[in-house]
Formats: C-alpha cells, structure tokens, sequence
C-alpha cells in the first residue's frame, strides 16, 4: 500500500450493490482486466473507458452490499482505482477489498464534501484525507494493524504466503 | 458472563470459554462451501498460496447450483476445473449438476449441525443460522486462506434479536414478516450484527420458513441470520445427519444484544420494489402492476412448502398469457418429492415451464433474463437494478403465494383474493 494516494474522484450514491459493480453475467470471468472492462456497468457503462490509473471512488452508505463476490473489488481495482472512500461499507465487500489489497476508507458524511471530479489526497500513515479543490481535510480511523499489515503486503494471498514460510 | 449464542459459539470455535462483541478471533471453520461461480476464483487464490493440500477435504462442500448445466464455454470451464479440484483436493462433498442450490443441500445432505462455524463463498450462507450454526458468506480469498488453514479471523457480531410476536394471517409467510423487517431497518440496519430471530412466531416456524428468516439477514447487512434450536431442529436433522452437535442458546442478560419487537398479526403480503431490497411496501400499494416473468425458486422461496403453497393457488388454472412463469425446485429431493405430489403436472398444465434444480434468473446470470423495460416478479431475495438481466428491467420481490396469484393475473395480486 502506497502511504499517499492522489487522484480524481468518481462520485457515486448509497447503497452501491455488487450487481451495480459487476452483472452476474460475467462472473464466469476472473481475470482482473477482463472483469476491469465491465466495472460500474449497471450505473455507468462508459466507467471503464473513462477512470484514470490513481483515481479514487466515493460512495455513500452501504457501499458494496450484496453478493460476496470478489469479482467486485477485482474489477474496482483492475479499472485502476487507488482507494474507495464511503460513509459506511457493507461487510463482506469490505473484508474483499482488503484481502486483496484495495484500500477502503470509511469516513462519515464525506458525501457532502465531494464532489465528481475533485482532486483527493490521501494520506495513510498520518490518516488524513484532504479534498485539494476545496482545500478541506478529514481525519481518518486507523485499521486495525493486522489489516495494515496485509494491505502493505499487497493483500491477504501474500500476506499469507509469508506467514506459512515464516512458521515453517 | 452471560453471552449470546454469536459469542457462544465464536468462543468455542476460537478455543476459549467466553468471548464478547467486538473481539477478533481467529476461528476453526467446521464446514468451508464453494460453487461453480466463486468457486474458481477461490481455487486461483489458493494456488497462489502454495500450499499443496486442502487442510480438511471433508469439511470442505462443492457444488454447482449457478450455472447448471453449463450455457457457455466459460461455464463450462469452470465446471471442469472445479472438477479437477475436488479430484486431486479428495474432496468427497462434491454435488456435480444434479443436486440444487447450495443452502438448500448443505442442510438437506446433513452438512449443518447447530453451534459450528460454517463459512461459503456466497452471501446467502446466512440461510444456515436457521439451525442454530453461524454461518456466514465470504469472498474467495478468505476461503483460499480457509482450505489452505482451516480458519478465519472474526469480529465477534453483536447481536440484533427480533422477538417476532402474532399469528401470521393465512397468506402471509416468513418472506413477508422479513421483508417487513427489512423495509423498517434499512439495506444496512443491522450492519455487521448477527439477526437473531425469537419469539413465538418464529418458535411455530417449521425449519423452511427459518431459512426465509435467515437467508434475508444479508438484505439488512447482517453478519449471519440465527434462530435457537429446539425440537423442530433435533427433528430436522434426525435422518440427516450423523454429526455430533451442541445446542447453544443466548442468554436473556447477554450485554452485547439488542431487542427489536415486531408484531405480525395484522401484516399484509409485503413486497420489495426496485430497485432496493428496503424498499418494502404492502400489497395494496403495488397492486395491478403489470409483470412480464414470475420466478418461483431460490435458496428463498423454492423448497417444498412454497411449490406446495403456489400449486394449490395455480391447480386448474392457467398463466396469463401475458406472463411468463418459471418454477425451479431448490433440490432433486423437492424435485422428486414435487413429483410425487403432482405439483410439477399442476405447474406444467398451467403453461410454467419446470426448471432443473439451480439458481434460475436470481442472479441474472443463467436463464431467464428479462429484457429493457420488463418486468420480473421473484420470490428470491435481491431486486437490485439489473440482478436478473437488463439494467433497464425491475424486480418485484414477494413470497411463492403473491407469486402464484399474480402469474394468473399477470398483475402483482393479492392471494387472498
């Protein structure tokens, strides 16, 4: 995990849900970019072809609820974006993300203080998030740090791997 | 300390005596699910991991209830390579395209037993609670760390615990009583928390309505559904399992547990409307809504009692003209059990076309489709915008009698009438 992550903002609702992020009909699928390619297709179809590498999404509440497939956070991160930043996540895509190295960040009423197209800076290791196009900032709660530690190893598969050679 | 049965059984499966709200754990897993869906990818990460061998393969459950039989190439693939899995894996809890949808045969072939841990690569897994296990969906690299490990971090849940009192009218259900909850909470009331259901309706529940009760515990954000085990679960489980199990119950005093009183004496026929599961209203609000397809199926609503339910509304009747209507049994035993019943010749002679046992057009993935601008009246349990095809489609979510009555119609009806 990178400590600071900068980028334009793609503004969504609440209640963003894993058929909103990726249709049923292409979970037979499961390599990233291809998966990537279909991102945001229920609410935005054009979404793939438009977000930038580093870009970062906000969502309302309930970001993520669903299904439990992790094709969800796969095609998120495939399209290229840096982190999610919502009111409130729901569990499963939450657990998801972070397991495969996606940075999600919950802070409350962060809605009203974005908007699509600012430019946001977020700094981990001092977890502050500012909004660059209206100069606000935000404090960020710390995770606890064994899931600190698995998003700086890139994700639950390499923190893992580590572990099991460690103890061998 | 007076607990509840979340931390109850959290507390055994992590190795300790007592265990509260808030504390992670790492927990033993007794039963470890995947599918053809979700399965490939957990197999993908597990590999990456590197280690050879699956902790368990008899703790580990495969089956396909997706995509069955495979409709395309790439289902078709991931059927093979799940295949090949459970065959160099030794997995013998392999259930290949014949037996139905995964909360409907872990239960059924014995796999559920109350106060273990069971984890699924599906967010529907919550349906087990209804036997007193938590049970809970995962993504697929948590289930890679599961076959390669055996266990799994846990933030133990708090508990919501609705105490559901009233008789229920006839044509009224346990999807009704749920969806009601659901509509008064909100998609993430009860976020995080494990939905425990009390109360004397529940208690004259038979184990099928329990499992509605459960399965839609996800709707409102919850970590697992649970119910406490009594008699109906020991008679359950009779013929259907030979697994040793511990009956685990909450205490009345549990600190971290809340208490929501839901009457249902006088609730209507509920149904959810598109595009959010929470968006739940009575029946006379949507009442003549004109529908295109009625799916009548599900780890929700396609056990026996529910084919039994619509067949008796259906019996000489034909389906409007204007609708088509699917009917998926959950399992092969409901299948054969539906059979023996004439409900299958009943839906036949009504003009709905019998499925094979599997996930239907829940998921949107498989068959049935609807198309921009049409309109689908389920009984499974999500209505989001584009689930079951077109992101242009709407879903009506409602229980196998509103579905039966409005497949006649071809408006959304009340069967009472």
């Amino acid at each position: 995990m990178k400590d600071i992550v900068k980028g334009k903002v793609w503004k969504f609702g609440d209640d963003i849900d894993t058929d909103i992020i990726i249709p049923g009909r292409y979970l037979v699928l499961t390599d990233e970019k291809d998966l990537a390619a279909c991102a945001m297709e229920g609410c935005d179809p054009e979404f793939a072809k438009k977000v930038k590498p580093g870009d970062i999404m906000v969502g309302g509440r309930n970001f993520g609820c669903g299904s439990s497939r992790e094709h969800a956070p796969i095609a998120i991160k495939g399209a290229g974006i840096s982190a999610v930043v919502a009111e409130s996540f729901a569990r499963i895509f939450y657990r998801n993300a972070i397991n495969i190295g996606l940075p999600l960040i919950e802070v409350k009423g962060i809605s009203k203080h974005v908007s699509q197209g600012d430019e946001l800076e977020i700094d981990m290791k001092n977890g502050i998030l500012r909004n660059l196009t209206t100069d606000e900032d935000f404090q960020i709660e710390g995770l606890p740090p064994f899931m600190v530690e698995i998003l700086n190893k890139g994700g639950l598969i390499p923190y893992l791997k580590e572990k099991l050679i460690a103890e061998k | 300390m007076p607990m509840t049965m979340a931390e109850k059984i959290m507390a055994k499966a992590s190795g300790r005596k007592e265990a509260k709200a808030g504390e992670i754990v790492m927990a033993d897993i007794d039963v470890a699910m995947t599918h053809d869906l979700t399965g490939p990818l957990s197999v993908e990460s597990f590999k990456k991991i590197g280690t050879e061998k699956v902790w368990d393969p008899e703790k580990i459950v495969v089956l396909f209830d997706h995509q069955v039989p495979a409709d395309s190439l790439d289902a078709a693939q991931n059927h093979i390579m799940l295949r090949e899995f459970v065959k160099e894996q030794n997995i013998t809890n392999f259930y290949d395209v014949k037996e139905g949808v995964c909360h409907q045969i872990l239960p059924e072939k014995g796999h559920i037993v109350p106060g273990e841990v069971v984890v699924g690569t599906d967010s529907h897994t919550c349906t087990h609670g209804a036997l007193g296990a938590f049970s809970t969906g995962i993504g697929s690299t948590d289930m890679a760390m599961v076959f390669a490990t055996g266990q799994l971090w846990f933030k133990i849940p708090e508990t919501i615990k609705f105490e559901i009192e009233g008789t229920l009218k006839d044509h009224v259900y346990a999807k009704d009583v749920v969806l009601n909850i659901i509509g008064k909470i909100g998609a993430d009331g009860a976020t995080y928390k494990a939905c425990e259901f009390a109360g004397e309706t529940t208690k004259t529940m038979p184990i099928s309505e329990r499992m509605v009760l459960c399965n839609m515990a996800i709707e409102m954000g919850g970590k697992t559904g649970l119910v406490e085990p009594d008699e109906k679960t020991v008679n359950y489980l009779k013929n259907r399992t030979t697994k040793k199990y511990e009956i685990m119950k909450t205490d009345p005093q549990a600190a971290s547990m809340e208490t929501m009183h839901i009457d249902v004496a006088d609730l209507e026929p509920q149904i959810a409307c598109p595009h959010n599961v929470d968006n739940v209203k009575s029946i006379s609000k949507v009442e003549g809504t004109p529908i295109d397809q009625v799916f009548l199926g599900s780890c929700t609503n396609g056990r026996l009692e529910d084919l039994r339910t619509a067949a008796a509304i259906m019996k000489g009747q034909q389906v409007s003209d204007k609708v088509r209507m699917l009917v998926i049994p959950a399992s092969r035993e409901i299948y054969i059990q539906a059979m023996d019943e004439g409900l299958l010749r009943i839906f036949a002679e009504s003009g709905a076309l019998v499925c094979n046992p599997c996930c239907g057009p829940c998921l949107g993935g498989h068959i049935g489709l609807i198309g921009p601008g049409e309109v689908s009246l389920s009984t499974s349990n999500r209505n989001f915008k584009g689930r079951q095809g077109s992101p242009d489609a709407e879903v009506y979510l409602s229980s196998a009698a509103v579905a039966a009555s409005s497949a006649i119609k071809g408006s959304i009806t009340d069967p009472r009438k």
